[in-house]
């Protein structure tokens, strides 16, 4: 009989996507209060300390989302080996952009730069906040997160890190926000093209949200 | 035309195996790739050398048994036909063509150009049949109410041919589409409810078994498979091994 769900490549295949959906929906969050900056700096710091300061955030959802991205990382190398490990010869010729686009064939790739990218992301901003709370004892700093902000994005290089690393994500959203409802079964005559047009939408605006958000704090820093 | 042809040479299953250049002359574009084949290994034989092996068996798009990785791309760079249906006008005269096996740890080569896809019958085996008493007393099929949409889809899915190209295209060497078809196509039909949840479990256990790999949703599969089976299928199946794996009675 069957090897159970979690193990065979159907069950893995849709985890993959419900961990790809949470993470969807972590960033449409993270990128709501994030673009909040733009329009007041008050407004910045009071989402920005809720979510720093709320029990339920902090110690269910933040343990929830780290599980969420190391399973979804997991669970991509896992598949991708697999995936190698099935055709141990190659092809000496092979067209694969006559039948698939680059994006779809190099999802890891785009994924390992979204990676590379919150090292740096953890360095910058979860770090100094785990120092705060934690080392230095200090919760109720409501005013410091907008100025952290701007500090962080004073330096070019670091904007143009970030800049870079959306056009990764983006590349991963244009593939994974379909490829998602394909994976967890939903597949529709006509709500299919209407939600890949959605994901296209999504892969676009909210990295290119996030490039204007270091941008215009750079410009505005100097 | 006269062709440059780099084909796949391999003794047998252990051999190593490589690429070899044979010249092939005279061939008419109206010929198909497997008459040019043909042609090839009379050439081959006047001059002594062991002919190519390689599968075929209909020679006219419905059996499958034909394989062929040409110029990169599963059943060559024609779209929804399979090698015996490829005409060697989508060649030019001169043009180098590499023809290698479909590659997938699941499709072994056994010599030269042919593969053994018996994984592709070990999954049909685990799910891909109805059981139905034989024994005199057989009810008519016809005697079923079917809905139009229900039978169409049915036999969309029905006409793929177990040809292999979608494995052997999929960059993850995934049988999803195979299998997905396998499932769907009962899965709309009256006689195929009995034994749905447990064909679907079986077949893509078989299908993990096998060593084929995941699915990417890359779609290439779609756009290489002759008979043009929907992606459609994949979330049908999945959705199907969802549902069965998440109800206690199979
Ligand atoms: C930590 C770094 C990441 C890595 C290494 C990674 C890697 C992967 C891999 C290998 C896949 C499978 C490709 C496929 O099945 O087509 C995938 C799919 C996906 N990823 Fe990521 N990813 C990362 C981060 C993210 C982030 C931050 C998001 C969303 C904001 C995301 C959203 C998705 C979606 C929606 C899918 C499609 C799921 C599916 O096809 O079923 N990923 N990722
Ligand atoms: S799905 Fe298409 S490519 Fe795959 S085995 Fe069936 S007919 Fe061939
Ligand atoms: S030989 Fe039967 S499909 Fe090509």
């Amino acid at each position: 009989m069957s090897n159970g769900f979690s193990n065979s490549s159907v069950g893995r295949k849709v985890l993959m996507a419900l961990s790809g959906f949470f993470l969807i929906t972590f960033l449409t969050l993270h990128f709501v209060i994030n673009f909040l900056s733009v329009f007041s700096a008050d407004l910045f710091n009071m989402a920005s300390h809720f979510m720093g300061t709320n029990w339920i955030i902090q110690f269910l959802m933040q343990p929830v989302l780290m599980f969420g991205t190391l399973f979804h990382l997991g669970m991509g190398i896992n598949l991708e080996l697999k995936n190698k490990a099935a055709r141990p010869i190659k092809y000496a010729m092979n067209k694969a952009n006559e039948n698939s686009s680059w994006i779809s064939r190099n999802m890891l790739i785009t994924g390992i730069m979204i990676l590379l990218f919150l090292g740096l992301h953890f360095y910058d901003f979860w770090i100094p906040e785990i120092q705060d709370k934690f080392v230095d004892g200090i919760w109720d700093n409501p005013t410091k997160y907008f100025p952290h902000l701007v500090h962080k994005f004073e330096d070019p290089i670091r904007v143009i890190i970030y800049c870079v690393s959306f056009v990764f994500l983006a590349l991963h959203l244009l593939h994974g926000f379909q490829s998602a409802f394909q994976s967890a079964g939903f597949n529709h005559t006509k709500y299919t093209p209407l939600i890949k047009k959605l994901g296209y939408l999504f892969a676009i605006v909210v990295p290119l949200g996030f490039i204007f958000i270091a941008v215009f704090h750079h410009l505005c820093s100097h | 035309m006269n062709l440059t042809l780099k084909v796949w040479r391999q003794k047998n299953k252990e051999d190593k195996g490589g690429l070899v250049t044979y010249p092939v002359t005279g061939i008419s574009e109206h010929a198909s790739f497997l008459e040019m084949l043909d042609v090839l290994n009379e050439q081959l034989i006047t001059q002594g050398i062991e002919p190519v092996a390689f599968d075929h068996d209909c020679r006219e798009g419905i059996c499958g048994m034909c394989s062929l990785y040409i110029n990169g791309e599963a059943h060559g760079p024609d779209r929804k036909v399979t090698t015996c249906q490829l005409h060697m006008r989508m060649f030019k005269d001169g043009e180098t063509v590499h023809i290698e096996p479909f590659r997938s740890k699941a499709f072994p080569v056994l010599k030269d150009l042919v593969v053994d896809r018996g994984s592709f019958d070990r999954i049909q085996q685990a799910g891909g049949f109805i059981s139905v008493n034989t024994s005199g007393n057989t009810q008519d099929a016809n005697a079923l109410p079917i809905p139009k949409p229900m039978a169409d889809k049915a036999m969309d899915a029905a006409t793929c041919i177990g040809c292999g190209a979608c494995v052997a295209t999929c960059k993850n060497s995934s049988a999803m589409l195979f299998v997905a078809a396998k499932v769907s196509q009962y899965s709309y039909l009256p006689q195929g409810q009995v034994e749905r949840k447990e064909r679907v479990l079986n077949m893509v256990d078989q299908m993990d078994q096998e060593g084929f790999g995941n699915c990417t949703n890359t779609g290439a599969c779609e756009v290489e498979c002759p008979k043009g089976i929907s992606l459609e299928f994949i979330a049908r199946m999945n959705k199907e091994y969802l549902n069965a794996s998440t109800s206690s009675e199979k």
